[in-house]
């Protein structure tokens, strides 16, 4: 334990912005925490790591890290990423986003990035509910349950995250939960190696808002349902379908190689450039192209 | 010298070119595509980004990442584009990050006339956002000044650490005229302040001298954080008055205490004019016409165009006011910028001259308000 | 030609449907001015939001002089090679205006002094397609009013045409400028 505390502290920015702003209890930490220890065991040095975040509760993980960190507007995380990899192809750019900052105000951003397969890690904090806005119901809540904004029961059928990425063209996706700590940090680990977009959704709850309005008890015991009701994908490829859907199933959903946009860009690049030659164009200008 | 015939929207994509500009995100509207297209195939000749995003939003976020991983960014639109692009012109001016927005306007609202010119974005391009932020925005006539203006949006844009909005007729955007072009390389670019001060002194957003503070690009071995929530000198967010009240008066500082360099405009006539319009834009090639026209006629009518709308010039404005028995405001709106020049020289001094169904305003309308008919 | 304003300002209008290349020949005239010539021009157009079909309009003002306004106010000429063309701007010619029409496309004639030529027909017979009627227009458009230099509009064209075609301009412009002389060959006998 005490080795891990100093390994987080090496990564946080500890001078001022600290006690964070979650919940008690909150999945959050746990996120951030499986975050630092997949990049302290990769040993990147912290100028070459970006963390962008959207709005929401997740959205004020990058200030406590000691990392190049951006609080961008609310779903556009993936957009802002996406300018800042271009321009600095070395930087190993990990964007935070919660589940309605990712999939719903986001959605197009969330699924052109990973159809252009743009070497980003994107981790979604899927807790199925807007917790910083009080507990509306979000692209994930499931159907029936209770949120500030369905009172009655939801009744919109909720986005599977990994389904969604891997349709949408991501090149690695893989699913665990905040309970499930150590094999969290271990697939963003993964995630982060991957060239190409790759996505974890970490499984996580709000015992504040979501948790109270469904009658769902405290934090260990939401936490203690993120046990109950998880396996992993070596167990769920023996169930019934029927029976899996009641699941969350946790491991790598997903890893193929494909390029990535960069490398793909490096071409266009290249085309261009046997054309004319950058820097005698630069002197030739506008008059001298045709 | 090489001598072209070259159209408005290219003119803005050279300029880009001369100015730095790296990064290009766009996302494809009439009448501003032209810019897109060329910079596709110029930017990666010199080894730039070139990309088409999922829409507008997206668009100018891509550019505000780029900007901060140090490259020179632009985004060009229209109408509905500018509209959705309101956000994060917002979080540039709140980050402090630099980037040129060109808006090659066309007749709104919604849909509207999209390859009808229009100046009806001039309001929305100060007002926009919201809240409340000091913003720079830039007024070509022509084709030449659509280069030499966008090269001017990123020289602001970098030492100001703003945004900068470049607002463009379509007629100049789509028109063509003889450009004399100067080799790319004499072209006069100012690039941001970079630091050399150690990491753990770094202030992102602390108070300087010449209220600008320095900025590295990410990656660069300082680490900072960038937010669109107020924030301390050090980025971190913030809800202490005595941070949030510097950073808005250091930010309106910035722009207030530079007006002599971020001002352009031109006087033609005004010494013995005791009428004077005030035109920018395509509108302005209306008004130098009339002006000419109403002289020959023995009429004392002087012009100044403005090439800098916002801040807007409020000196030259009053000035004129003093001197001028009556000062006409012609516009492809319905009386926007005029709405500044009547709060400083006073509603009964100003003629407006408007329309906004798409065609230029002619020279004829003007010349009648100059003849009183 | 008449047309000239006091400051040399002289505006042009061609005018017909959207894909018989009225804009590009807009363009062309203006280059010709432009770089060739070395005279101030401006080019403008507005179209419809149909690739094909529909009204396409290309304007060109040339002068001695910087252009202020940029569009044209009363024409100096109008070529029109569609009656849409013809019915909705000829009345905007300047009084002593010079309207070309093409004859095949155009049945409808506001004006006795304007000039009839079957363009189309001899962009066809001079270079075997009609596309190049705008070319063909170009060259009626120059032999009469000398806006630009023949040496210019023949460059110009030359820069613009696509690579193995510039033959077929070329001689769809000789047969402008052919239609042209004849013309004031009769002008000039009557």
């Amino acid at each position: 334990m005490a080795k891990n505390e100093h390994t987080a502290y090496a990564y946080l920015r500890t001078t001022k912005k600290f006690p964070n702003i979650w919940c008690a209890g909150c999945g959050i930490g746990i996120v951030m925490g499986a975050l630092i220890r997949a990049i302290d065991r990769i040993g990147l040095d912290k100028d070459d790591v970006a963390v962008v975040s959207g709005i929401g509760c997740s959205g004020r993980m990058p200030v406590y890290l000691d990392f190049n960190t951006m609080h961008t507007t609310h779903g556009r995380a993936l957009a802002f990423a996406t300018g800042l990899k271009l321009a600095q192809p070395k930087l190993h750019v990990i964007v935070v986003m919660g589940d309605g900052d990712a999939l719903a105000i986001g959605g197009n951003h969330f699924i052109h990035a990973a159809r252009r397969n743009i070497d980003l890690t994107a981790i979604v904090i899927n807790n199925a509910i807007y917790g910083m806005t009080g507990g509306q119901y979000s692209p994930t809540t499931p159907l029936d349950m209770r949120a500030a904004t369905a009172p009655y029961g939801h009744v919109e059928p909720p986005f599977p995250i990994c389904e969604l990425s891997i349709a949408a063209g991501a090149t690695f996706v893989a699913r665990s939960t905040v309970y499930h700590a150590i094999e969290l940090d271990k697939l963003i680990e993964k995630a982060i190696r991957k060239v190409g977009f790759s996505v974890v959704e970490a499984v996580s709850y709000c015992h504040t808002t979501y948790g109270r309005m469904n009658k769902l008890g405290s934090s260990v015991d939401m936490m203690r349902m993120l046990k109950d009701h998880s396996i992993t994908l070596a167990v769920a490829e023996k169930m019934m379908p029927e029976e899996r859907a009641m699941k969350i199933v946790r491991g790598v959903l997903h890893d193929v190689d494909k390029p990535d946009y960069l490398t793909l860009y490096q071409k266009v690049i290249e085309r261009a450039q046997a054309t004319i030659d950058g820097k005698e164009f630069l002197r030739a200008g506008p008059g001298g192209l045709e | 010298m090489t001598v072209r015939l070259m159209q408005g929207n290219e003119a803005v994509g050279w300029g880009a070119i001369a100015a730095g500009c790296r990064f290009y995100a766009g996302y494809p509207i009439t009448p501003s595509t032209e810019i897109a297209e060329m910079l596709s195939r110029e930017l990666p000749k010199l080894g730039g980004i070139f990309i088409q995003m999922e829409d507008e939003i997206a668009s100018l976020a891509a550019c505000i990442g780029a900007s901060a991983g140090g490259l020179k960014a632009m985004t060009a639109t229209s109408g509905p584009g500018f509209s959705l692009m309101q956000e994060h012109i917002g979080y540039a001016a709140m980050a402090e990050v630099p980037c040129v927005i060109v808006n090659v306007q066309r007749l709104g609202p919604s849909t509207g006339q999209p390859t009808s010119p229009s100046q009806g974005d001039v309001m929305q391009a100060r007002w926009g956002t919201h809240g409340d932020h000091p913003i720079i925005v830039l007024y070509p006539t022509s084709v030449p000044e659509a280069f030499e203006l966008t090269v001017t949006a990123f020289n602001l844009a970098e030492k100001y650490r703003t945004p900068v909005i470049l607002l463009m007729d379509e007629v100049v955007g789509h028109m063509r005229e003889r450009f004399e072009a100067p080799p790319l390389e004499e072209v006069q670019v100012v690039d941001r302040m970079g630091t050399n001060v150690p990491p753990e002194w770094y202030k992102p957003f602390g108070d300087t001298i010449g209220d600008v503070p320095p900025m590295p690009s990410f990656g660069s071995g300082y680490r900072y954080h960038i937010t669109g929530l107020y924030h301390d000198p050090m980025g971190y967010p913030t809800q202490r008055l005595d941070e949030i009240n510097p950073w808005i008066e250091r930010v309106q500082r910035k722009i207030s205490n530079h007006l002599d360099d971020i001002l352009m405009y031109q006087e033609e006539n005004t010494e013995d004019a005791n009428m004077v319009i005030v035109a920018y834009g395509a509108t302005a090639r209306s008004a130098r016409h009339a002006m000419k026209l109403a002289r020959q006629h023995r009429h004392h009518v002087g012009l100044v165009t403005l090439y800098t709308i916002w801040p807007f010039p409020e000196d030259v404005i009053q000035r004129i006011g003093r001197m001028a028995r009556r000062v006409i405001v012609p516009e492809m709106n319905l009386g926007q910028l005029a709405l500044e020049v009547e709060r400083l020289v006073g509603r009964h001094k100003v003629i407006r001259v408007n329309r906004a169904d798409g065609e230029m305003v002619s020279p004829q309308m003007i010349l009648d308000a100059i003849e009183g008919r | 030609m008449k047309g000239k304003d006091k400051d040399g300002r002289i505006e042009i209008r061609l005018a017909g449907e959207g894909g018989q290349g009225m804009i590009l020949a807009g363009v062309i005239l203006a280059e010709a001015a432009a770089i060739y010539d070395g005279k101030n021009v401006v080019q403008t157009q507005t179209y419809g939001p149909e690739a094909r079909g529909g009204a396409s309009k290309a304007e060109v003002v040339i002068s001695d002089e910087p252009i202020d306004y940029p569009e044209v106010l009363h024409a100096d000429v109008l070529v029109a090679l569609s009656q849409e063309a013809c019915d909705k701007y000829a009345s905007n010619l300047k009084k002593d205006g010079l309207l070309i029409v093409d004859i095949d496309k155009v049945k409808r004639v506001p004006l006795t002094s304007a000039v009839k030529i079957p363009i189309t027909r001899a962009a066809i017979e001079s270079s075997g397609k009609a596309i190049t009627a705008n070319v063909v227009a170009l060259g009626v458009l120059v032999g009469l009013t000398n806006v630009v230099s023949r040496e210019a509009i023949e460059k110009a064209i030359l820069a613009r045409a696509p690579k193995g075609t510039e033959e077929m301009n070329y001689r769809a412009l000789e047969r402008g400028f052919a239609e042209a002389a004849a013309l004031l060959a009769v002008k000039q006998k009557a």
